[in-house]
Order: structure tokens, then C-alpha cells, then sequence
């Protein structure tokens, strides 16, 4: 299997281990990423707060380089984009060109100010969650897991933008892919009702007062319902949940719970090392909550 | 004791700001908002806005421009499209806040010193500069321009990424920076499209 891979700015940065776990994960499952060639930022939701029509240009870039990368090697015209926030902006910027034709015409004469073309119809946006779960399956997965994490239990949190507004591939409050995916790596989900409530998104930064009791009350309920870590399919919800727990110590209390991706939960599963799934780079360890589960 | 007005007279409704709500992507059904309030017990960040997302929509709709245009609440808004996943008239809210946030820095009336609307405006240029955003860059020269104190406070989470080799020391870049530019360049920024706007209307 073939897919193109658009990685964004957070995997080749913070989120770094989210790249490393995808990636090893992928090799194991034997599905090639052909990295998008010369990608540019897709924009975040800070693009779209300043500029509109710019926005959709901006990310239509990407797009019609993804397009035109698929046609040269004989690709499957799905992108892969892990990144919560760079997969809705791609999807976006794919239904205003499809729906709205101001969008469409603007963004078509950018482009080829550019010297690029149109991405044609059928482009679509994936998710590694969609495509591990309704393209590999997990039978297919399953019949691959060599050391199931025995007892390990997870709280599993969606976060907002991967399911809303679209809701591609899952329900838009209740999703559950993730929780069957956690399942057959042999962990235990536990009943969480906040899976899709917001981190707090990039007001953990900038407005902590209201951006840090967000990512306490996800935590406080993952540890108030027994988890032993949080597992999670975004960048940015991991930064929030892991790299803010000093400050949410000093602020509401100690909550001493580690932040996973599912990619890397899923990779141990596979048989595959600590080191190569990038475990040593959660600011809260994880290693205490793994030890002896596989 | 001066008397002081505590509601408006219709008279004082900015008309035009009430069409151009109308015109905005995700405006498109704001007239069949029911005031049900679902936006607002949904919203995650609903407590701390000087007006909640119900309150927002019909305050714009009606035209109170200044009241909505320089409210927190457009920038307290986190993009988490629970409102518009739970609004029974499908209106798009999330797209609404974000048509009055670039309405508010175009106009330039958003809160001094607030530093959301700075962030969106640093990202842009970084975007425009390399193609791609060096995260922690944007972190430490957004907190340098707005509150250093700030930056101090950030020190420890540095370290913590450092430690852990998620810091980035040289900022990514793209090949086609040029190609981006002209990219951008060709689509008319946020006044130019309004002047048109308004040249059509007339």
C-alpha cells in the first residue's frame, strides 16, 4: 500500500515521536509514505484568522503538489495527514474548492501564478486512524501483534478537529475507532465521556488562565477513571496534555499521567522498541506506566 | 446621578455590518438562528467570554458591530467546531468567529495587548517568509513582543522540550519560497476584497 504522507510543521518539530512511531508503525505494516514534496505550512487555524481566500491558497498548494506527486509515481491519491489540525485545513480547503466557486476560481489563478495546476477530483485527505483501522484492518493488524500490552489502560481522547465538523470516518462526540485500534494492540480503553472535548488548543500559550484548566479537567478525568496514560491522535493535544503538567501542578494539582500516540502504542504492540517509537520523548515518562505490560 | 442608556434604539444598529454578516462564509443561515443556546452550553470556553456564542450571533446579526468586533469572545474561540456540530440550523458558528476576527484586525479592534490576534498575524508572516512555521520561534518572538515576563515564565517548558530533542535550533524552509509568494500575491488580501465588496454594492 501506497500513500502520500504530508507530515506539517509540529511532526518535524514537538511532535517528532508522533513521525518516528507513524513511520515505524507504517514499515511493520508494510505501507509506504512518499512524503509530500516541498510541503509548506497547512496554515493552522491562524492562517484562517487573518487571511480567507489567501488561506485556501495556501493550502491548496500542498494539494495540488500532493496531486501532481501522485500522478508522477503512480500513487494512491490519498494524503495522510496526522496532524488534527493540518488534516481538517487540507479537507476545508478541499470542500470550499468543490462548494464554493469564488474559492475555486481565486485559488485556481493563484496556483498557476505558481506555475501549479488545479488538484483534480477524487484528492482525498486521510487520516492514519481511517486508514489503519478501514484500509490495513484490524484483522489484518491483530494477526500482526507480537506482545499485546497486557492490562495497560488507556483513556482514549480524540481531541476536536479530527472528527469535527467533518466527521469523515467516525461519530462527531462518540467516536470509537481508536478504542477498537487500542483494543487489538491489547490494551484496555476505559469509559471516557471528554474524547472530543478541546485541549485548549493554542490558548494552553497564550491565554493560560483559560488554556490550562481545559488541558487539567482532560487529565483529571483520565486519572479520576483509572487510566494509566492518555492516548492521542494530535500533536497538539499531546503538547498541551504533556508539556503543561508543571504548570497545571503548580496551578490545580499533581496529575503525573503520560501522553501517548496511538502510533506508538500500537508499534509496542507490533514488537517494535521503545526507542525507535520515540517513548523517551514524553516529558512526562512513560516508561514506569509500560513497564512489564508486554 | 447622570442617566446612562441601557439598551439601543433600532436607529443605532449598524445596518451594513448586519448584511456583511449575512454575506461572510458561514453566515449563510444566521437569519434562522433560534437562540437555543446549544452553542453555548457546548462551548468549552463559554465561561470565560464577555459575551457566550449565542449572545455573539445575535448581537452580530442585528448589527452591533463595535460590541462584537472588539469582544473577547471571537478570540477565545478554539476552532473545536463543537458548536456547529451540536447547532440544530446548521449554522457554521466556528466560521462566523473567524470571519469577525479578521473583520477585528483588519479594523484593527481587538483588544490592546491580547495576544491571540498578534500570534495570527506573526504565524501569517512566518508562513510568508519560509513556508513552513519553526514552532518555537513563533513561541519566543511572540512572547518577546507581547509580555516578556512571559517568556521567563516559558523557560521551563524550553528545557523540558530540549531534554527530550522536540526543540528545533534552525527553522525549516521550504524550496519554493518564491513560488508561495507569488501564490499569495495573486489573491487579494482581506481589504482589497472588502473595497471591492462595497464598489460592487454600490
Amino acid at each position: 500500500m501506497n500513500y502520500l504522507y504530508y507530515p506539517g510543521c509540529s511532526l518535524k518539530g514537538t511532535g517528532r515521536a508522533y513521525d518516528e512511531s507513524l513511520k515505524a508503525v507504517c514499515r511493520a505494516l508494510g505501507i509506504t509514505l512518499s512524503e509530500v514534496p516541498d510541503w509548506n505550512c497547512c496554515g493552522a487555524t491562524a492562517y484562517m484568522s487573518v487571511e480567507e481566500t489567501r488561506a485556501h491558497a495556501l493550502a491548496a498548494r500542498n494539494l495540488s503538489l500532493a496531486d501532481a506527486a501522485a500522478a508522477d509515481k503512480g500513487l494512491k491519491r490519498d494524503i495522510i495527514a496526522p496532524c488534527s489540525a493540518c488534516y481538517l485545513v487540507l479537507a476545508k480547503t478541499l470542500h470550499a474548492l468543490d462548494e464554493q466557486i469564488e474559492t475555486r476560481v481565486l485559488v485556481e489563478r493563484a496556483l498557476k501564478a505558481g506555475g501549479l495546476d488545479m488538484p483534480k477530483a477524487g484528492l482525498q485527505v486521510r487520516h492514519p486512524l481511517d486508514v489503519l483501522v478501514n484500509d490495513v484492518g484490524l484483522a489484518a493488524i491483530s494477526a500482526k501483534v507480537k506482545s499485546p500490552l497486557k492490562g495497560l489502560k488507556l483513556a482514549p481522547y480524540y481531541g476536536c478537529q479530527l472528527v469535527r465538523p467533518y466527521a469523515a470516518f467516525d461519530d462527531q462526540a462518540h467516536p470509537v475507532t481508536m478504542d477498537r485500534l487500542m483494543a487489538a494492540s491489547g490494551a484496555e480503553c476505559v469509559d471516557f465521556p471528554l474524547k472530543t472535548r478541546c485541549c485548549g488548543g493554542s490558548l494552553t500559550g497564550t491565554v493560560p488562565d483559560a488554556g490550562l484548566r481545559l488541558a487539567y479537567i482532560i487529565l483529571k478525568e483520565a486519572k479520576k477513571r483509572g487510566a494509566h496514560a492518555v492516548v492521542t491522535v494530535c500533536p497538539l493535544c499531546q503538547f498541551n496534555l504533556d508539556g503543561y503538567q508543571d504548570k497545571i501542578a503548580a496551578e490545580f494539582e499533581e496529575v503525573a499521567m503520560p501522553v501517548l500516540y496511538f502510533t506508538q502504542v500500537l508499534g509496542l504492540a507490533l514488537g517494535l522498541s521503545e526507542r525507535e517509537l520515540g517513548i523517551q520523548r514524553g516529558i512526562v515518562p512513560a516508561e514506569p506506566a509500560l513497564a512489564g505490560r508486554r | 446621578m447622570p442617566l446612562q442608556q441601557t439598551m439601543r434604539y433600532e436607529s443605532e444598529r449598524d445596518r451594513a455590518f448586519a448584511d456583511w454578516v449575512e454575506s461572510i462564509t458561514g453566515g449563510e443561515n444566521v437569519k434562522g438562528c433560534i437562540q437555543c443556546g446549544l452553542c453555548s452550553a457546548t462551548c468549552p470556553l463559554s465561561i470565560y467570554m464577555d459575551y457566550t456564542p449565542r449572545r455573539l450571533v445575535n448581537l452580530a446579526r442585528a448589527g452591533f458591530k463595535d460590541e462584537v468586533l472588539s469582544s473577547f469572545t471571537i478570540w477565545l474561540c478554539a476552532s473545536c467546531y463543537a458548536c456547529r456540530a451540536e447547532c440544530p440550523k446548521q449554522i457554521k458558528v466556528t466560521d462566523i468567529m473567524y470571519a469577525l476576527k479578521r473583520r477585528a484586525i483588519r479594523e484593527g479592534s481587538y483588544p490592546r495587548r491580547f495576544p491571540i490576534p498578534i500570534l495570527a498575524k506573526e504565524f501569517s508572516r512566518m508562513i510568508r517568509g519560509f513556508g513552513r512555521t519553526p514552532e518555537t520561534f513563533l513561541v519566543a518572538d511572540l512572547f518577546l513582543r507581547t509580555n516578556w515576563l512571559r517568556f521567563l515564565d516559558m523557560i521551563g517548558l524550553g528545557l523540558n522540550l530540549l531534554r527530550t530533542g522536540r526543540m528545533s535550533f534552525v527553522p525549516e524552509s521550504i524550496q519554493g519560497r518564491d513560488q508561495l509568494r507569488r501564490i499569495l500575491d495573486s489573491v487579494d488580501g482581506e481589504s482589497a476584497k472588502e473595497e471591492r465588496a462595497v464598489k460592487e454594492a454600490a
